[in-house]
């Protein structure tokens, strides 16, 4: 097992996918009662791929992706079933120690603000090298150079001049760049970026989905891309999970789903996103609001906001019904919502 | 610093006095750079720093103010008062006070920096701990913290001294200032944990912990490379402050007669020793009390200056 995690010899020993996420379920303890954030998600993401996962707050998209990572907070947090496969080996039952190195070496993080993900007191080059000095064990000076090549290589203008200052000397888009840098800096084969350009104005979010396309281009990396925007994600998606409450309602290759939406939640989604061509028209809005995760609805979480509701949809929770190859609908009725939309 | 404003000020220099050295200089900033441009545009801090020094070279190199032997008694002088000849006055032993007084500083304030030190490092810790681990480490600290906070200072003094070293006791001067060291860190190292424990607790909730975490840092790590280095800047200015307090509270305990005494030369001791003559002789006891007033005054100033210099909302 520790062979396959660590040094380059273990890459692509693993047939399967690079990472696999199993029937995942997360719960948060409160003093309210036990919220569950995730209730039973199962994607995968393969070398070169990019997974979007698309939802709105409280979906569980971060959570799940926390849960990747490590780094969620427990308690309140607890993982009460389900595997995470990292080349195979269910990372969730590593040791503290094993999983510390998988960070940043194998799968690796962009934070939603990179202002506030970025340390304050230390110069931004000082915090790019730092990744080299944790795990490769570079020198200073060594370090500093690398950090130089990668801030030119998230194409930061003058980054020899700009490596000693601060993060609150840069803008957003420059700051999320850093971050971008860190993470990649040990060429992670999988990277996790959550809501990487929420926080940007729109030109620079183009430019950031731009820079992190080109980066996985060029290094064959996984990409799993956590986003509510369903703008941002059509043109660098592979594949797209939607997600509600806790669990994936839709997946489906990028085009399927924007052209044939098989989950009336995401048809409503794209509903929403306002179009030139109905310009004048109210736009549409999916009424109700998002489910409590402390009082679940019984059956289909969205069955109380659900246009093509029936009975059953309060008692029967839907499994993820496989309409056509990587295709999937968690809707009783997929077939009524898909031939709506035709 | 997540206000887009202080982030303004910062870049900027405001429209404060450090606007033209802020904007003339392309130097990368810290906040410890700012902090500094801020500080040495202010009035306060310099008069607190000259008098610092004044107090540190006192305390370094005494026969640089005097060529006197403080320790050089001549009875029928006692409680002569100031004169061209001796300053300060003679006091009841007929030692030379301004001899004694410039004597005295070494002792003060070698017992407020340590008795700081060991505050900060005794708390400095457990307050990261209790922060960093929370659950039970963070309860039986605090618990433990809030049992000597309960403990009033002076009682708290008066029983672990007078179990210690006695009123009638004389031990050697090392002994009797690290004892009095010890009881004031011990005393006080509660307040120091709390500080400690609020900012990182505060620090460690920021995403760029979670970042850290997410790209392999491990505790050690983290703690002293992202949650000391942001959580620096109240535990700073609370031991400026508290070296003051605590050359005051050195003072208090000689004067109740179980801090320090003779053979030790310190301020409070003098005070102690001449309360009694105040009407006839006010010399012997008003100068040392001015020099300990001033001392601990400079301290303070210093902390309240660091303070506003680090704090961007007084900015």
């Amino acid at each position: 097992m520790v062979e396959v995690l660590s040094g380059p010899t273990g890459r692509g020993s693993y047939s399967g996918a690079l990472l696999e996420v199993e029937n995942l379920h997360v719960e948060f303890h409160t003093r309210q009662g036990v919220a569950k954030a995730v209730n039973g998600v199962t994607y995968s993401v393969n070398p070169g791929e990019t997974l979007a996962v698309l939802g709105e707050s409280g979906s569980g998209k971060s959570v799940t992706a926390q849960t990747i990572m490590g780094i969620l907070d427990m308690p309140p947090g607890k993982v009460t079933g389900g595997e995470i496969r990292f080349r195979g080996v269910d990372i969730l039952k590593l040791p503290e120690e094993q999983r510390r190195r998988i960070r940043g070496e194998g799968i690796s993080m962009v934070f939603q603000d990179a202002l506030s993900a970025l340390n304050p007191v230390f110069p931004v080059g000082w915090q790019i090298a730092e990744m080299f000095r944790i795990h490769r064990g570079s020198s200073r000076s060594d370090a500093k150079k690398k950090a130089v090549e990668l801030m030119d290589r998230v194409r930061i203008p003058g980054a020899r001049d700009r490596v000693n200052d601060f993060p609150h000397q840069f803008s957003g888009g420059m700051r999320q760049r850093i971050m971008i840098a860190m993470a990649i800096a040990l060429d992670p084969e999988i990277l996790i970026a959550d809501e990487p350009t929420t926080a940007l104005d729109v030109t620079v979010q183009a430019q950031i989905m731009g820079l992190l396309a080109d980066l996985q281009r060029d290094s064959n990396m996984g990409l799993i891309l956590i986003t509510h925007d369903l703008g941002v994600v059509a043109d660098v998606a592979d594949k797209i999970a939607v997600m509600y409450g806790g669990r994936i309602v839709e997946t489906a290759p990028v085009h399927d789903l924007y052209r044939t939406p098989a989950h009336p939640y995401t048809k409503g989604l794209l509903e929403s996103i306002p179009r030139v061509d109905l310009k004048g028209q109210e736009l549409y809005a999916i009424k109700g609001m998002p489910p409590n995760l402390l009082e679940m609805p019984s059956g289909c979480a969205f069955h109380p906001r659900c246009p093509y509701r029936r009975e059953d949809c309060a008692t029967a929770v839907p499994p993820l019904y496989p309409i056509s190859g990587t295709r999937g609908s968690a809707c009783h009725y997929w077939r009524e919502v898909v031939d709506g939309s035709r | 610093m997540s206000d887009p404003s202080v982030t303004q000020d910062l870049i900027h220099g405001g429209e404060g006095p450090a606007a033209s050295v802020v904007s003339s200089s392309n130097r990368p900033r810290s906040l410890w750079q700012d902090t500094w441009d801020i500080l040495r545009h202010r009035k306060i801090f310099w008069i607190s720093f000259i008098m610092l020094i004044l107090f540190l070279l006192m305390a370094a190199f005494p026969s640089l103010f005097t060529h006197k032997n403080p320790d050089y008694a001549t009875l029928a002088k006692s409680m002569d008062p100031p004169s061209g000849e001796a300053w300060f006055g003679y006091d009841l032993q007929g030692r030379d006070v301004f001899a004694r007084t410039i004597y005295g500083a070494r002792t003060s304030i070698i017992v407020g920096v340590l008795a700081t030190l060991v505050t900060v490092i005794l708390g400095g810790v457990a307050g990261v701990l209790a922060a960093y681990y929370a659950r039970w480490v963070d309860s039986i600290l605090s618990r433990i913290g809030e049992i000597f906070l309960g403990v009033p200072y002076v009682l708290g003094a008066i029983i672990i001294l007078g179990t210690v070293a006695p009123a009638q006791s004389s031990p050697d001067r090392v002994t009797i200032m690290a004892v009095v060291i010890i009881v004031l860190a011990v005393l006080g190292w509660p307040i120091l944990m709390r500080i400690a424990r609020s900012s990182v607790i505060q620090a460690k909730h920021q995403d760029y912990v979670q970042a850290a975490r997410a790209l392999g840092a491990g505790p050690f790590r983290i703690i002293f490379k992202h949650l000391l280095p942001n959580s620096l800047a109240p535990i700073l200015v609370y031991s400026t402050i508290t070296i003051g307090s605590y050359i005051g509270a050195e003072a208090t305990l000689s004067l109740l007669g179980i801090g320090l005494r003779e053979p030790v030369i310190s301020w409070g001791i003098a005070i102690a020793d001449h309360t009694s003559y105040i009407r006839t002789g006010a010399h012997a006891m008003l100068f040392p009390a001015a020099f300990l007033s001033l001392c601990v005054l400079t301290f303070v100033m210093l902390g309240e200056a660091v303070r506003d210099a680090l704090d961007p909302k007084l900015r």
